[in-house]
């Protein structure tokens, strides 16, 4: 392989530093044209940092980045675009508003007579997106599509700018396991063509499906690469954490006592007000996990939103230990015992810009001894948020840190933290991991399983498929606003569960 | 049919109203009626340029408060170029300059140097009132006069309408001209694909090669000379000379008739319309001594009519995402 052309992408050396924390060192990595190459590494590991490093949207303090064998200097995403690099990043760089021919188009428009042509632009989105199976109506604005289509825009404007390097940023962290699928069908055909592939992620059951070459990071170095055939998905995720992890979880079987929760004929409409629950049916015992099995959009938002009192009762019943709680206000509920580890921790679970302490007691806070009279009480709370950060392994531990500024683990793990901490009869927990790296998706999952056998009713609503087979007692699949299925997770079909979920019959 | 009609039954209510109004504060006459309109057009020039410079400004994502700062100063030196060289034009062309450089001074505190825009904004405010109050001189005046009235041929000779579009001075044709412009420029152009998206998700457009500061100066160096505009029309083409605080408000009504117009240059026409032909009414009210022992009733009329018409139309409006915040790359 001496004389083998020189490779699409070459990073040599390449070290980056944020004030005090180092986030590249030293690294070295190579892509060729035509393979999918899977960037692995826990948050904050340093591959997005990389990847920017790539489309230049930040310097690196020193080393080279090569193009075919020849040094290119990217001075901003322009240069990167020039050089044929294009990326598909994970928080999606679309212009809401505008159309997703306008999004596609962005920046290099057509033009004729210095009005944007619209049409032309419209009708190369169409053929971009019938050769890569990547189907969207031009003329939609991309703020009314679902997140699986917006990220396919992303990949158009890139499609769009020709380009022979694709860098993906976590690309299946918002996807359904259906999305993900198809995307990786995509990834591969795009291979296929000769393009080079780099695809962040660290869901390691991707990496063995469609990677050619594997790079791990940890701690802002390249710690060592692979390929599929050479490795299983254990190897792997020592070498991203650095220690052994246990992939599944060991678990006792559960010994359920009584119905705490119960839910009967619930009929709940959505925010356009068309019936997204058709009436659901769903009991869950003290010292079970119950998870709810489904394609995103099937009624799961809805339903842990009218548990938990976000969102108004149509008809049927919600009882807490036999006590009606539809109806009743969030708080309340949340007093009752009912605690919520929510779908999107940014936007219900925490407030930012307050810190870690305040946002550890965001429910209790009116409560002694968080406050007496009307006064809050800091020394409460700042004990309450040492003994929790300690128990929860936050990071930093500092308590007064703001919030917006920890890690998307350690946001969740305040989250949890909270969550658990008040003697909660059932909790609702909403894609508990979703986002947060390997070693932090166990921890919380070692949580859920120890909370349940200290006795609590556990409603795990997940769009992982995996995680609800892994800690799930029973598994209930939900379609179309009803429970199609309800069954021990016991030797359950996992093909069975993929079928019900995508049709609600088995057959 | 129907359908039209429902989808613009809100303004042809309006204008309807609009028409009896005029007419019975008219009584009934046509030179008084055609009087109104034109003194309502004439109100509304100056608003159209300052909320022309504030889109132009905010669907690029900054927020710009300055411009009665930007109008005052630009009237005043306007004025004082004018009245030095005798040349109405050089005049205009130093207004223009000065809103342009004020534009310069607020996009520099506020995209280079990362700074609040509210607090940039307020910086123009007050430098403009505290150099136009002390450089200014009681007495000067315009050896040329005010800019000359032009009418369009035939045009002119249309009852009403030619009265009260096609016999006007210069700088309200230009204004007129300048909504279009801008809306095109905004609405059809790459520019202004650019500008909204860098008004909406700076990042996005970061992303794809445009240059988020780039976009941002030129866009608040244009807005500038259409605030520049403004101030010239003030002292240039309006009164004919300076006086202390004399833009009155203007820039910050301009901000509201932005706003009302949804950031986009036609509803900007149409609420500046609205805003200054709720003034005209007022005034032609007052001369005719209505309700004398109580006039405070009729001056009441411009902010009743604008609540009752905000009411109606304004709940839908969004403004950029990108609004109010710096933006740096890293």
């Amino acid at each position: 392989m001496s004389v083998a052309a020189p490779p699409a992408l070459e990073v040599l050396g390449v070290t980056k530093r944020f004030g005090d924390v180092l986030a590249n060192e030293d690294v070295d990595f190579r892509v060729e044209r035509g393979r999918v190459h899977a960037l692995l590494g826990e948050n904050g590991a340093g591959k997005s940092t990389l990847v920017n490093i790539i489309f230049g949207l930040y310097r690196a303090d020193s080393g080279e980045v090569r193009r075919n064998g020849e040094v290119v200097h990217l001075n901003g995403p322009r240069d990167a675009i020039d050089s044929r690099i294009g990326m598909v990043h994970q928080h999606f760089q679309l212009v809401p508003v505008l159309t997703v021919a306008e999004n596609v188009v962005l920046g290099n428009e057509p033009t004729r007579r210095g009005v944007v042509d619209l049409d032309e632009a419209a009708s190369v989105v169409r053929a971009l997106a019938e050769r890569f199976g990547l189907e969207i109506d031009p003329w939609a604005r991309v703020e009314d599509l679902p997140i699986g289509l917006q990220q396919r825009v992303e990949i158009l404007r890139a499609l769009f700018r020709e380009v022979d390097i694709l860098i993906l940023d976590e690309p299946t962290a918002v996807l359904t396991p259906q999305e993900t699928t198809h995307l990786l069908g995509v990834l591969r055909g795009l291979a296929d063509t000769g393009v080079a592939v780099v695809f962040i992620t660290h869901k390691l059951r991707e990496v063995m499906a469609v990677a050619d070459d594997i790079t791990v990071m940890r701690r802002g170095k390249v710690v060592g690469s692979a390929v599929p055939a050479e490795t299983d998905e254990a190897s792997l995720a020592s070498m991203m954490v650095g220690r052994s992890v246990e992939l599944s979880l060991e678990r006792t079987p559960a010994s359920p006592g009584d119905k705490v929760l119960t839910i009967v004929d619930l009929v709940v409409n959505d925010d356009r007000r068309s019936q997204s629950l058709n009436g659901i049916n769903l009991d869950v015992r003290a010292g079970e996990v119950v998870g709810v099995a489904g394609v995103e959009g099937n009624g799961q938002r809805e339903l842990v939103e009218a548990i938990t009192g976000l969102r108004g009762v149509v008809s049927g019943s919600i009882t807490l230990e036999g006590v009606e709680i539809a109806g009743m206000s969030p708080r309340q509920i949340s007093t009752m015992g009912v605690s919520h580890i929510p779908e999107d921790r940014e936007k219900f679970g925490l407030i930012g810009a307050h810190t870690v302490a305040d946002n550890m007691v965001l429910n209790r806070y009116h409560q002694p001894p968080y406050s007496r009279h009307g006064i809050r009480s800091p020394g409460a709370v700042e004990d309450n948020a040492e003994r929790l950060v300690a128990e929860f392994d936050v990071r930093p531990s500092n308590i007064g840190a703001m919030v917006a500024t920890l890690s998307g683990g350690n946001k969740q793990k305040v989250v949890a933290a909270r969550e658990f901490s008040h003697e909660a009869k059932v909790m609702v927990a909403a894609q508990p991991t979703r986002g947060i790296d390997i070693g932090n998706i166990e921890f919380i999952h070692r949580r859920l399983i120890e909370y349940r056998d200290a006795g609590m009713a556990i409603l795990l609503v997940s769009a992982e498929l995996d995680e609800v087979l892994g800690l799930a007692d029973r598994v209930a699949v939900i379609y179309g606003g009803q429970i199609v299925a309800i069954e021990s997770a016991d030797g359950i079909d996992r093909d069975r569960v993929g079928r019900l979920m995508l049709s609600g019959t088995d057959n | 049919m129907s359908d039209l009609f429902i989808r613009t039954r809100w303004w042809v209510l309006t204008i309807l109203v609009f028409v009896l109004i005029t007419m019975f504060t008219a009584e009934f006459q046509q030179a008084q009626t055609t009087a109104v309109l034109a003194s309502a057009l004439r109100q509304s020039t100056p608003l159209i340029f300052g909320a022309l410079c504030g889109v132009m400004c905010e669907r690029s994502g900054v927020v710009n408060i300055g411009i009665e700062g930007q109008m005052l100063l630009s009237a005043f030196v306007g004025f004082m170029v004018a009245s030095s060289t005798g040349s109405l034009v050089a005049g205009v062309l130093a207004g223009m300059a000065t809103g342009a450089l004020m534009g310069a001074g607020l996009a520099g505190l506020s995209v280079t140097l990362l700074g609040d825009q509210i607090i940039a904004g307020t910086v123009l405010n007050i430098a403009a009132f505290g150099i136009s109050s002390y450089f200014f001189q009681q007495g000067r005046t315009l050896p040329s006069g005010k800019t000359p009235q032009v009418s369009l041929g035939p045009l002119a000779d249309l009852p009403v309408v030619g009265r009260v579009f096609f016999i006007n001075r210069p700088l309200t044709y230009i204004s007129l001209i300048l909504i279009w412009v801008v809306w095109f420029i905004l609405f059809r152009t790459r520019w202004g694909l650019w500008t909204r998206s860098v008004g909406e998700v700076p990042s996005a457009a970061e992303t794809v090669g445009i240059s988020v500061a780039r976009v941002r100066y030129t866009n608040l160096i244009a807005g500038g000379c259409l605030a520049g505009l403004g101030g010239a029309y003030l002292s240039l083409e309006a009164v004919g000379s300076f006086e202390r605080m004399m833009t009155n408000g203007r820039g910050f009504v301009a901000l509201a008739v932005m706003i009302f117009g949804r950031w986009n240059p036609i509803g900007i026409w149409g609420a500046a319309l609205l805003f200054g032909y709720a003034s005209a009414v007022q005034t032609q009210l007052q001369f005719r001594g209505w309700l004398a022992d109580d006039p405070q009733f009729i001056g009441m009329i411009p902010y009743v009519v604008c609540i009752v018409v905000l009411a109606g139309f304004v709940g839908r409006a969004r403004p950029p995402a990108a609004i109010g915040q710096p933006y740096s790359r890293e």
